[in-house]
């Protein structure tokens, strides 16, 4: 299969181990890998904060970059971008765009998946060959799990990691309170939220919290990096692509 | 949109400012802060909303068809709104053929001085009251009572909440945020006739209660209710409720009367079948209601001889006249979505400063009541949620709340703008436009990393943006974007390995 790389805003920038792991193991699988270029971000942020006009653009550039007839399928290392583009950029181009880009954003959409979902719905697999020693914890991300219903895809994937010793999280579905700007405009209350899932991400007593979706994995890593915790943050992508010959090197 | 004017009014008025309550005194996030610092209203209400929520899912587990119903219920509200007119005038022609009055009321002035004038004309100074959402909107029992009526709320958390002076926190549960200990003393220190040595024994607080009320019930010649549903066909109204009170409230005294905000109407009595089975599972996690009280009308010596229905407007044309928004007017209040709504359990309902607290709050109130004031608490209610998605899943008509919120954020923005931000905005969107532009701006992102110094890690940031560093880290950004890395030699060369691997 053709697949293309979104590496969404964040991944690209803040944190490519996820974008680069899911390249890496998509490859290995034996699809081959395209990263169209002019890329950016797919306008969750804007339209999420009340900014719909401003997110047209973004939804302009997705629905370009990503139109090639030659691509089969588009992933991203995101719940939540994927959710943007499957449930938002649809509102965005209804109201501010030319029916041409309706169309498109139409096309684009259906071909755009979250890595487990491109795993297990469209490549059929769920052992991917990977192996990782060490114990690891699955958050859910709110966006994967209700917005995308991915449902149990990541937690059959990691199940099936060599060596690993997956320990349930408690309370796993609850939000761990970023929201995007919720984290800023109601600091106080994203806080509090936070600080329950890190509660619950100690008890594990895991070295990893995995999650799928790198800005709540920011969210719960910059917490704990605050608290100065020993667990660190890790991508499902990261994870999958780790094989014997490829240590993880977060 | 052409500019031409139809001589329309653009929306439809909304509730009036200054009465009622649906609008509180301070923004959300500085609401929330006190309730925050309480720890003893957390305990309370994370304690109650996880009973609830485990309830719920059980019982709503066992139905094979509780995805149907739960479309059939979405779609029996969608038809309603879409033809609440015609709805309501059948619903006035059935309660007046079978001996009832109907009353129109535009807003919360108008409900009050209706149902004023109309206890006033029983000669009643006092009134028991069926729990209701719609009079508690519009303060009716504090305006009864500068006009010399007391109302006595019967349903026992209702009461708790009234003698406690204080105001409810929750849709079904009103006293969620009270122990029980507070509320023996509440008791003690509110109720003539209590005995000095109740204790906070649950079967003691609810005696008490109902020796309290039971005098009530037997003197009081007046009623109010609200109502759960309004059958158009039939005229018939009813109320489904787990004590019982408000069935005594129903029967007993001569004059009843019934406050129903107009969305409450359903068209068939068969529409019953499907309410009263998504209700009680999703709001107390019970199969069914102990009580569900049905009235049409007048019975010649049988139950209340005078009765009126009063429809309530207060806003809710304005929020129908919205096409997207008015999806929120398909709440049958069971409250499901505030009991698995995270930032519900950490802030109470008091924080949203409305009747209606939780996540429909956060959309109904502001299309009820407005949110356009620049200072208007109303506004910053679209933002008080993560997003999380929790509210939809529970929430038994479907109401996509998320969506919602995301909708009355945007109306939000196009109005009033929010400064700074609206101008940061603008720059992303602008700076991600283009990959030129994006690369460049990746490369002033990089510059965290001297911000973040040895460490690599930034911990400390200007507001408004120290409300994330406040209680997080972020990390330094890499020395290497994706995009960078994908064009490296490095690379080339590790996806050619990966490549390699696939092929052993
Ligand atoms: S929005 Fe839905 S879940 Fe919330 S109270 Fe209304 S009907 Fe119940």
């Amino acid at each position: 299969m053709r697949i293309a790389m979104f590496a969404t805003c964040l991944g690209d920038t803040m944190f490519p181990d996820a974008p680069r792991a899911t390249a890496l193991l998509l490859t290995r699988l034996g699809h081959e890998v395209v990263f169209p270029p002019g890329q950016t971000c797919c306008g969750q942020m804007h339209v999420n904060t009340g900014y719909q006009p401003d997110a047209l653009p973004l939804v302009e550039n997705y629905a370009e970059n990503f139109g090639d007839g030659s691509i089969d399928a588009i992933v991203a290392p995101s719940g939540s971008c994927v959710g943007s583009v499957r449930h938002q950029h649809e509102i965005v181009a209804d109201r501010y765009g030319t029916p041409a880009l309706c169309g498109r954003v139409e096309t684009v959409k259906a071909k755009t998946y979250e890595l487990s979902e491109l795993l297990v719905d469209v490549l059929g697999v769920t052992d991917v060959g990977a192996n990782f020693p060490h114990r690891v914890t699955y958050h859910p991300t709110c966006h994967s799990l209700r917005m995308l219903g991915v449902g149990d895809k990541p937690l059959q994937l990691l199940r099936a990691v060599r060596d690993i010793d997956l320990v349930e999280l408690p309370a796993a579905d609850a939000c761990c309170g970023f929201g995007g700007t919720f984290a800023i405009k109601n600091a106080e209350t994203s806080t509090a939220m936070l600080a329950d899932k890190i509660r619950n991400v100690a008890d594990t007593g895991a070295e990893f919290c995995c999650a799928s979706d790198s800005s709540c994995l920011m969210h719960i890593g910059g917490g704990m990096s605050r608290l100065q915790m020993g667990t660190r943050t890790i991508h499902l992508a990261e994870i999958l692509a780790a094989t014997e010959s490829m240590e993880v090197t977060a | 949109m052409s500019g031409v004017s139809l001589g329309l009014p653009a929306v439809p008025p909304r509730a009036p400012e200054g009465v009622g309550f649906l609008r509180g005194t301070e923004k959300f996030p500085a609401a929330a802060r006190h309730e925050l610092a309480n720890a003893q209203l957390r305990r309370n209400i994370g304690k109650a909303t996880h009973t609830i929520r485990a309830k719920r899912l059980h019982v709503t587990g066992e139905l094979p068809d509780w995805e149907d119903l739960r479309d059939a219920g979405a779609a029996i509200k969608t038809d309603v709104m879409s033809r609440l007119p015609e709805l309501l005038e059948q619903l006035e022609a059935a309660v007046v053929a079978r001996g009832g009055t109907v009353h129109w009321a535009a807003d919360a002035n108008e409900a009050n001085a209706i149902v004023t004038d109309l206890v006033r004309a029983t000669g009643s100074d006092e009134v028991i009251k069926v729990k209701s959402m719609a009079t508690q909107e519009i303060e009716l029992n504090e305006h009864l009572e500068a006009n010399g009526i007391h109302a006595y709320e019967t349903d026992l958390a209702e009461l708790i909440v009234q003698l406690g002076h204080d105001k409810p926190s929750h849709i079904l549960v009103p006293a969620i945020h009270r122990n029980r200990s507070e509320i023996r003393e509440i008791f003690l220190r509110e109720m003539a006739d209590v005995d000095p040595d109740l204790d906070d024994n649950p079967k003691h607080l609810a005696a008490a209660a109902r020796k309290f009320l039971r005098h009530k019930f037997m003197t009081v010649p007046v009623a109010i209710s609200g109502a759960n549903f309004g059958v158009a066909e039939t005229g018939t109204l009813g109320v489904v409720e787990s004590e019982g009170n408000g069935r005594m409230c129903l029967t007993m005294p001569q004059t009843l009367i019934t406050v129903m905000g107009i969305e409450k109407v359903i068209p068939t009595y068969r529409d019953l079948e499907v309410f009263l089975q998504l209700l009680p599972r999703s709001s107390t996690g019970e199969r069914m209601n102990p009580y569900t009280s049905m009235w049409t009308g007048v019975t010649p010596g049988d139950g209340p001889q005078d009765f009126h229905l009063v429809l309530l407007d207060n806003g809710r044309t304005a929020a129908l006249a919205d096409g997207v928004g008015r999806q929120a007017l398909n709440c049958i209040r069971c409250s499901a979505c505030l009991n698995v709504c995270p930032v519900y359990e950490r802030t109470g309902g008091h924080a949203y400063g409305s009747t209606y607290p939780g996540p429909i709050g956060a959309v109904l109130t502001p299309q009820l009541a407005g949110m356009d004031g620049k200072d208007d608490p109303n506004s910053t209610l679209p933002f008080a949620s993560s997003l999380c998605g929790a509210c939809y899943d529970a929430c038994p008509v479907k109401i996509d709340i998320p969506s919602l919120l995301v909708e009355l954020r945007h109306q939000k923005v196009q109005k009033s703008g929010f400064g700074a931000e609206a101008a940061a905005m603008k720059a992303a969107s602008v700076a991600m436009s283009s990959a030129k532009l994006f690369t460049l701006a990746q490369k002033a992102a990089g510059l965290g990393r001297v911000v973040a110094g040895k460490k690599g890690k930034i911990s400390k940031l200007p507001p408004p943006l120290s409300g994330w560093t406040d209680a997080r880290d972020i990390p330094a950004p890499p020395a290497q974007t994706f995009r960078q890395w994908w064009d490296s030699t490095e690379g080339r060369a590790a996806i050619a390995a990966a490549r390699k691997d696939g092929d052993r």
